[in-house]
């Protein structure tokens, strides 16, 4: 019988104070840093070296670090790069960034709106980093839902796949909103133990809370 | 001059998020595109951006900044011509 | 099989497509010098929705529907303008759970940033998730509005999401509609980009230097059933160029895989093809991109053209705006020619159209690209020309 159903193979939570892989601990906040400090240290921490890590915006950071962990020990290119999808979502777009390119420009009279600002004002761009950094070049879509929707992202990574449009699904959920920040990022390709549905999505997104 | 540079030095630091970059690695005869640094032309968009907000210098035409971003020593010069 | 039933564009040439379409025939172009100090504080140029004429027509549809009796922001009233007219001209029930809400947009109600406007409305409401639940809530339907925010290629991606809602037979019709305002936040974004061109701006022209902002709503509905309409979707994707962030890839490459992938969906070759509806902003790098993926597609005779010397950038909704046209140009087998083209500025030999000319058209190619390295494209034919 032809296997024709995704699986979820592995899948990596980042949170405030921790970072799973698999629901396993794997990165503690054990000092309290602050955010931004957290993100680095996640950086340092899994030892790679991409100085266009410290351009990015902090949203893009902890998407770009969550699909660095889950694809550790992963060898994508046994597929087509064309074949890679990336499927995300979150709640809040980019505010934070929305927030910090409105800040340049309430007033004429210190009016210095940034390019490298603005441009992490859509939400995709974490999609373009996490692709050029792992060479993706597959579908690609971001939608925005109030609470995280594991039928969403479930159903249009199981709609690319029946129809041939791809044959791995990089899915999840990144949200930055001031204080909070969650990644879920998981992989859904012919291996793994977990079916790629939506209630199993969904007991997965819920280990980190 | 000396001391523009040296400023500009931190500034572009700060500003393009080298993170990995001290001063000392900069050299300012050296082109700063195209080379160990690692920029693109976002960070050629933001460089205009400092030199308005830091210097009060504007540049018009983006294609000027290719000559005028070739080194710090030409930022320095096209800094103090137009201050 | 999926079917596009009904269409409208709500812009500064008109509220509906014909109304906009009529331009186009004529060559009349809705970008001008805009002066307004609340969005930049030196002239620019822009196609700007006169305030006026969508009040009138909000205040006549708001009375229709009795579903919810909130204030409404000027992007809420486009959006809720643009879908009653597309809505109008179909019998589908749109408070059914059959019938999906897909909304396309990069920036929602992002002027509600502005110092001034934040205590208009409720913080949550530059929310891009409560836009989607404001429109469904307005127009009475059952279902979770499905947002889709992936920068420039939003609009085809939500047309291409829609096809996928009805084949997978869980909706019958899909509403997409789409909007972005021309807001301070974007004008200033694009000006540090340097990339707004001082006169309309001049898709695929050795002269062109940057594109113009447009505002749009858009509104697309495609259904299982033709509802007497003979235009249907054949296939569509999108890709990565996995290049840059900004700058699209020199070698067209997500263009020309998102191409491609549409084509082998409609199961059809480039030969196929006889018109194609560009992304076209005139910025030096997209045209030249796009030409390049045209190029390896062997797509070099096919009519091109640009919307967007017309309608400007209309950015989420750009990709719905343009594919109306296109539905338009199929029904009156009339090209469009490419506003503010005159002579060719890529590097690769494309047909980009020079005057507005009938002829029959029956297969349709759409491309979009965008940033973070964004692209997307989608194939339309009229049923009985099945290639």
């Amino acid at each position: 019988m032809i296997n024709n159903s995704l699986k979820i193979s592995k899948y990596c939570h980042i949170s405030s104070d921790r970072v799973l892989v698999n629901g396993k601990p794997f990165i503690e906040n054990i000092n309290g840093l602050d955010n931004k400090s957290f993100l680095k240290h996640i950086y340092k921490s899994i030892e790679i070296a991409y100085s266009k890590f410290f351009k990015m915006d902090e949203i893009s950071k902890l998407g770009f670090l969550a699909v660095e962990i889950l694809l550790k020990d992963i060898n994508l290119s046994v597929y087509n790069s064309e074949d890679v999808s990336i499927v995300l979502s979150n709640s809040d777009s980019t505010i934070d960034t929305d927030y910090n390119h409105q800040n340049t420009i309430n007033d004429y009279e210190n009016f210095f709106p940034s390019p490298s600002i603005f441009v992490y004002t859509l939400p995709n761009i974490m999609i373009g980093e996490i692709s050029i950094r792992n060479g993706i070049k597959g579908e690609n879509s971001f939608f925005i839902v109030e609470k995280f929707n594991a039928e969403i992202v479930v159903d249009h990574i199981n709609s690319l796949f029946l129809t041939g449009k791809a044959e791995v699904g990089i899915g999840g959920w990144v949200n930055f909103h001031q204080e909070k920040y969650e990644a879920f990022i998981y992989l859904a390709s012919k291996n793994g133990n977990i079916n790629h549905s939506a209630s199993e999505v969904n007991k997965l997104f819920n280990l980190i809370t | 001059m000396e001391e523009l540079i040296d400023k500009l030095k931190l500034q572009i630091i700060e500003q393009l998020n080298l993170e990995d970059i001290e001063p000392e690695d900069i050299d300012a005869d050296e082109p700063l595109f195209g080379t160990g640094l690692g920029l693109d032309s976002i960070d050629a968009l933001e460089l205009i951006v400092l030199l308005e907000k830091e210097y009060g210098v504007k540049i018009q035409n983006p294609k000027d900044g290719q000559k005028i971003f070739y080194s710090l020593k030409t930022m320095a010069e096209f800094i103090q011509e137009n201050q | 099989m999926v079917f596009f039933v009904a269409d409208n564009i709500v812009s500064s040439l008109g509220m509906s497509t014909k109304q906009n379409f009529k331009s186009l025939l004529n060559g009349n172009t809705g970008i001008s010098v805009v002066e307004n100090n609340d969005i930049y504080n030196e002239p620019f140029q822009a196609s700007m929705i006169n305030d006026n004429v969508l009040e009138e027509h909000y205040n006549l549809i708001s009375k229709k529907y009795p579903y919810s009796n909130i204030k409404h922001t000027r992007l809420e009233k486009m959006l809720i303008v643009s879908v009653d007219e597309a809505l109008s001209k179909t019998n589908i029930d749109i408070t059914s759970h059959k019938t999906g809400i897909i909304l396309s947009t990069t920036k929602g109600n992002i002027n509600l940033l502005e110092p001034d406007k934040r205590n208009s409305f409720a913080t949550n409401r530059v929310s891009l998730w409560k836009l989607g639940e404001v429109i469904k809530k307005f127009f009475g339907n059952p279902n979770m509005t499905i947002v889709i925010s992936n920068a420039c290629i939003s609009g085809v991606l939500a047309i291409n999401k829609a096809a996928m809602m009805i084949q997978s037979e869980k909706y019958d019709n899909v509403v997409v509609t789409g909007a972005d305002l021309v807001s301070r936040f974007v004008v200033s974004g694009f000006m540090s980009f340097m990339s707004l061109s001082s006169d309309p701006c001049r898709p695929f022209d050795k002269e062109r230097n940057g594109l113009s902002l447009g505002e749009a709503a858009s509104t697309i509905i495609l259904s299982s059933d033709p509802n007497g309409n003979s235009i249907r979707y054949r296939g569509g994707g999108s890709a990565n160029d996995a290049n840059h962030i900004s700058g699209p890839s020199r070698t067209g490459e997500g263009s020309f895989i998102a191409i491609n992938k549409a084509l082998i969906e409609a199961g059809i070759t480039s030969s196929d093809i006889d018109h194609i509806s560009s992304h076209g902003t005139a910025t030096p790098y997209n045209d030249e991109m796009e030409s390049v993926a045209i190029d390896r597609h062997n797509l070099n005779k096919v009519p091109v053209n640009s919307i967007k010397g017309y309608l400007g950038h209309t950015l989420g909704a750009a990709g719905l705006v343009e594919t109306s046209i296109l539905l338009e140009e199929m029904r009156m087998n009339t090209l469009i020619k490419s506003a503010g083209f005159e002579n060719l500025g890529v590097s690769k030999d494309i047909s980009v159209i020079t005057q507005t000319q009938e002829t029959e058209i029956t297969t349709c190619l759409k491309m979009a690209s965008g940033f973070g390295g964004s692209n997307a494209s989608l194939i339309i034919s009229k049923v009985g020309n099945d290639k």
